[in-house]
């Protein structure tokens, strides 16, 4: 053999080795899966203690909601410190999907009804994409059924009517701090006279602290930049306390309000008069639509 | 170049080809079920987005999964499962590393259903454990599925909560279907 073609063949037999190591080492490959981390649990219930948080129900999933408001603690034994004057609300909440719910209500305050949708607009997220912070928009309908003892005017029923509207800024800083921030119009179709106002602006400001795998404290404060005279901002301060299917939130306030009208605009309560309530919410969650991963399983 | 160089070079580029043609099967929507139920209440999950690789020169077999593609009934669950028991914001992943024993075995290129053992690195939970378990591969027109199950001790990779060993099972079944293109 020449010693040309021997190099040669050298040459391609290198070529040939380094074909060999074309057996792909699967194990040295980094796994290439969509890392999109949509941030979830940023409050631990869809209300933070009156007010929505930028929480939904998760799409198929019914939410039965039951929240309790008692009266004042200050009121005294006579009123077994406020126990004697319940006031509640029922109420039904649904996720069409990932992104939209709906929920309806009735309250015994006023015998209000009300309907909300709420959208997520943008979800928090790492990965791919990194986005801070999550918002979500809040519309609300209440209606007062209350007949009213007014004898001079009779209301039409749109008078009944108010509106809210939220937009609901939040971010899960880290595992243990949730803050958000709900810039609020509340909107009243009729106000006891010209000189108020239909249109009323707030700001809240809620977080959420985990202290430890199953309780969480939540405080939720509003400040009000038009005021209805002789009512407060409200403040609440709560407890979110998970157990199997359940969320109980417990939580002191001075608001008794379960409506973004009633508990933003219209609380009675004075933390410095001492006008703290007792409240709670209890949800339980019912599955009616089971996501399409878990169809057509059999174990 | 005489005769004899010009076949040496043909010699080494078939060489070269058949060096080259290792098959890897791959899929993006394999499937991955556990069922977790230590009591009544059924505590089960599906993840339909499971990444899985396998050669079939070498045997190597490699799976992936992100925690929170795993979909539950109930939503609070889910909930607790990422933030209480597999902390997928800090561990979004786990992953299986090892190799089909018996690859020599499996013909790709005949239907049939060949039985296979599985033998590798599981990590769940940031947690490394050996794993060995048998499957089958079941070959149709060139395209294998992969399926098999085995359990796993959750103390074993660290997962910790209030509920394990009662409501939730210590031990926990875990099924593998993954269709594999080529």
């Amino acid at each position: 053999m020449q010693l040309k073609s021997f190099i040669i063949g050298l040459g391609i037999l290198f070529i040939g080795k380094h074909g060999n190591a074309q057996n792909v080492d699967l194990f040295a490959e980094e796994n290439k899966i969509p890392s999109t981390d949509i941030v979830s649990s940023t409050f631990k219930s869809s209300r933070i203690v009156n007010g929505h948080s930028i929480e939904n129900v998760g799409a198929g999933v019914l939410d039965f909601r039951i929240s309790h408001r008692f009266g004042a603690i200050s009121s005294g034994s006579y009123n077994l410190f406020g126990l004697d004057q319940a006031t509640m609300r029922i109420g039904l909440d649904y996720g069409i999907n990932n992104r939209l719910m709906i929920g309806a209500g009735r309250s015994t305050y006023e015998k209000q009804y009300d309907g909300f949708l709420k959208f997520k607009i943008l979800q928090q997220q790492n990965g791919e994409r990194n986005i801070p912070i999550g918002i979500s928009y809040l519309a609300s309908a209440i209606y007062k059924s209350m007949k009213d003892p007014s004898v001079n005017y009779i209301p039409y029923a749109s008078d009944r009517f108010s509106y809210a509207h939220q937009l609901l800024f939040a971010s899960k800083i880290n595992d243990y701090f949730s803050l958000q921030l709900s810039p609020t119009i509340v909107h009243y179709n009729l106000v006891d006279s010209a000189k108020i106002p239909n249109d009323f602006k707030s700001i809240g400001v809620s977080s959420r602290i985990r202290i430890s795998k199953r309780v969480n404290i939540t405080t939720e404060y509003f400040y009000r930049f038009d005021k209805l005279a002789g009512y407060y901002n409200p403040l609440s301060l709560g407890f979110d306390i998970e157990t199997g299917g359940h969320v109980f939130q417990l939580h002191v306030s001075n608001s008794t309000g379960m409506t973004e009208r009633t508990f933003i605009n219209e609380t009675t309560g004075s933390w410095g008069k001492g006008d703290l309530c007792f409240g709670f919410n209890i949800t339980r969650a019912f599955t009616i639509r089971k996501p399409k991963e878990l169809k057509a399983i059999k174990w | 170049m005489n005769k004899k160089t010009t076949l040496l070079i043909l010699f080494a580029l078939v060489a070269t080809i058949s060096l080259n043609a290792q098959r890897i099967f791959a899929t993006k929507t394999g499937q991955i079920l556990f069922n977790a139920s230590g009591g009544a209440e059924k505590i089960a999950a599906a993840n339909n987005q499971v990444d899985a690789k396998f050669g079939e020169a070498t045997g190597q077999i490699v799976f992936a999964v992100l925690i929170k593609g795993f979909k539950f009934e109930n939503q609070l669950m889910e909930d607790h499962f990422n933030e209480n028991y597999m902390e997928s914001s800090k561990l979004p992943k786990a992953d299986f590393k090892g190799y089909i024993k018996n690859i020599k075995e499996i013909d790709f290129s005949k239907n049939g259903k060949y039985p296979a053992n599985f033998e590798g690195d599981l990590t769940i939970h940031g947690v490394t454990n050996k794993v060995s378990t048998k499957g089958q591969i079941e070959v149709v027109q060139g395209k294998p599925t992969i399926v098999g199950d085995f359990s796993i001790k959750l103390a074993n990779y660290g997962i910790k909560g209030a509920y394990i060993g009662d409501k939730i099972a210590g031990d926990v079944k875990i099924k593998v279907n993954c269709k594999f293109q080529n």
